[in-house]
């Protein structure tokens, strides 16, 4: 590129000085992002899905269809009127499936903001002290690494009640212990780079250091967790509330929209499809996303 | 080998401790008062306060703990607020079946998981492997509880070859049961064999094999496999919990009594020790099979083998 437009004569000085530019990392890892083509499908799908949610009030109406019942229109297979069909109450299926992305990305980014936080504390204090800190602290994941996390979310839910803050909470601390080692192994591995000791040696306080030069530049595989950590809460929640224990009727939840018509459907198989596709088609985007950032920003695989 | 075993056995003391310590203390924040559950319509501020006592809910949560812990250590596990029957007399009979689901998804994952991947591995570009890539990603993206539903779909509704619910027929009924639970895990397996597998085969030990002239089949199943299948064995070993976690799904789908609906039973009947009892069990299961792949990964890993043979001698 830059050969050829030697040879075109530049009408602004502004064009000029761009060819000099250095393209930002970020601008090459786009690019390298792009030449994945699975990972673009799966931002593909997740974008479709996170605007579905967003603009799910101007699609359907939530107090007249989407919780509203209709007997006359009941168990419908799928139909013009009704794409996906309607369920045991006679409501629009798909329409509860617009609501029900709604919940589950809600809840899952929610938590997983949570475990985020939490794990920034506690790896980031773990991988950057080492010694006691770390042996502490990572002992203490230990021991809540043998509640597998569904668990321990189940744990907390009976404790305390399924509401919806109650399992943004439980979903988010069951994730905390993995995100802990995630970001502690991200900044072991930055730590002892030249940058973070002339930092020291310029006597930036521990904090700083952490928060200004340790975080940012570990900050790559902890994204691509977060991104399969999103699809491991969202898929959690939809198997609570499959269970029963998470989002309660009439809020449509993919789950427990799974729950209710799951009595229904052998005489209508079509009531458990369209929520187990909507699930199915959020985890697969966020794993071929998850899949493709790691590809792009994991250090090991550049060549 | 067995110094490193009784080694290993004393540090699962204090995990399990601790861990019967979270969960013990987790639910021991449940609001509202278990005395108004076990007395229901009876209720009255003076029999609640007298059966508080009773039951020893008044004293502070550590010596609560400590009563807890060694009953469980008598095998004890507590008496059930809603059955008023011990908790370990409704743990046993469902202990059984869910050890069964388990085993045989476990079984089956394995048995397949690994050939599969290796196969895939040594043939990456063919369209046999490729297959497995999309079914692995499919695999670990399907919500099980949904693939649950459309297997019964398919082979008891339409086909009608497998039972749909329960677990009175014997293996078939376990066939899809251990399906469901299994797919994930097995995809998981899969992938992780098939990845490490191709990491093996680039490395320079391989080349030097090859060029010995060793045969190819040696080559991938003697120098490869054993380097190879370490990460395996670890995603075979974190994965337990995973399954027990799955578990509580699959028996609500296929509506078989283990522990998993036990568990979800008594969370919703509000029954405080039995939830207690079954994540106990649950979370030393786990710790337990932790320890054991602990002790596989020795015994395969020749410098953890040397280290404590060497020790041994000496001493």
């Amino acid at each position: 590129m830059q050969a050829t437009s030697t040879a075109r004569p530049f009408t602004t000085k502004k064009e000029f000085y761009a060819q000099f530019k250095k393209k930002s990392i970020a601008h090459e890892l786009w690019l390298r992002f792009l030449k994945n083509k699975t990972a673009v499908m799966g931002l593909i799908i997740f974008c479709i899905i996170v605007v579905v949610a967003i603009t799910a009030p101007w699609i359907t109406n939530y107090d007249t269809v989407v919780i509203k019942m209709n007997i006359a229109e009941r168990l419908q297979a799928p139909s013009m009127n009704h794409w996906f069909g309607t369920d045991e109450l006679g409501r629009d299926i798909l329409a509860r499936i617009v609501y029900g992305a709604r919940v589950s990305l809600l809840i899952g980014i929610s938590a997983i903001s949570v475990s985020l936080m939490v794990g920034l504390v506690l790896g980031g204090a773990a991988g950057y002290y080492g010694g006691k800190t770390d042996s502490v602290i990572m002992r203490g994941t230990d021991v809540f690494l043998c509640l597998p996390d569904v668990l321990l979310a189940l744990a907390i839910i009976a404790a305390f009640g399924n509401t919806k803050l109650n399992l943004t909470i439980a979903i988010g601390l069951a994730f905390s212990p993995k995100f802990s080692r995630v970001v502690r192994s991200a900044v072991i591995g930055v730590r002892d780079n030249e940058y973070i000791e002339a930092a020291r040696s310029i006597g930036a306080l521990d904090k700083r250091i952490i928060s200004r030069h340790v975080l940012p530049n570990s900050i790559g595989p902890i994204i691509v967790q977060v991104t399969l950590y999103v699809a491991n809460a969202i898929l959690t929640i939809a198997a609570l509330s499959f269970l029963g224990l998470g989002i309660q009727p009439p809020t449509p939840e993919w789950g427990n929209m799974l729950a209710s018509g799951r009595t229904y459907m052998r005489d209508f198989p079509h009531i458990v499809m369209a929520p187990g596709l909507a699930i199915f088609f959020t985890i697969l985007a966020l794993n071929l996303l998850g899949d493709g950032l790691r590809d792009t920003l994991d250090p090991r695989l550049k060549h | 080998m067995v110094r490193y075993i009784i080694r290993r056995l004393f540090a699962l003391i204090p995990v399990i401790l601790v861990l019967t310590f979270i969960v013990f203390a987790i639910l021991s924040m449940t609001p509202g008062d278990a005395t108004t559950i076990i007395l229901g319509s009876d209720y009255t501020p003076e029999l609640g306060a007298n059966l508080r006592v009773q039951l020893g809910l008044d004293r502070p949560l550590i010596v609560q703990y400590f009563h807890y812990i060694t009953n469980l250590m008598r095998g004890d596990f507590g008496m059930s607020y809603v059955m008023r029957a011990p908790v370990l007399d409704q743990l046993r009979p469902r202990l059984a079946n869910t050890a069964w689901i388990v085993g045989s998804a476990m079984l089956l994952c394995v048995s397949f998981g690994i050939p599969i991947g290796i196969r895939s591995a040594t043939k990456p570009n063919s369209f046999f492997s490729q297959c497995t890539m999309v079914f692995g990603l499919m695999g670990v993206s399907m919500p099980i509880f949904w693939l649950g539903l459309l297997l019964i779909l398919l082979f008891s509704v339409k086909l009608g070859w497998l039972p749909s619910s329960g677990l009175d027929h014997g293996l078939k009924s376990l066939i899809l049961p251990a399906v469901t639970l299994g797919f994930n895990y097995m995809a998981n397996i899969m992938r992780t064999t098939r990845s490490s597998m191709m990491e093996a085969i680039r490395q320079d030990f391989i080349r030097t094999a090859r060029a010995k002239g060793v045969s190819e089949h040696k080559v991938i199943y003697d120098h490869a496999l054993g380097n190879a299948l370490m990460p395996t064995i670890t995603i075979i070993g974190m994965d337990v919990g995973t399954l027990l976690g799955g578990v509580v799904l699959t028996e609500t789908v296929f509506s078989i009594p283990g522990m998993g609906r036990l568990l979800v039973e008594a969370i919703n009947q509000r029954d405080t020790p039995c939830v207690l009892g079954c994540l106990v069990v649950m979370a030393i299961t786990v710790a337990v099979s932790n320890l054991i792949v602990d002790l596989i990964y020795a015994y395969i890993d020749p410098r953890v083998r040397a280290q404590y043979g060497a020790k041994a001698r000496k001493a």
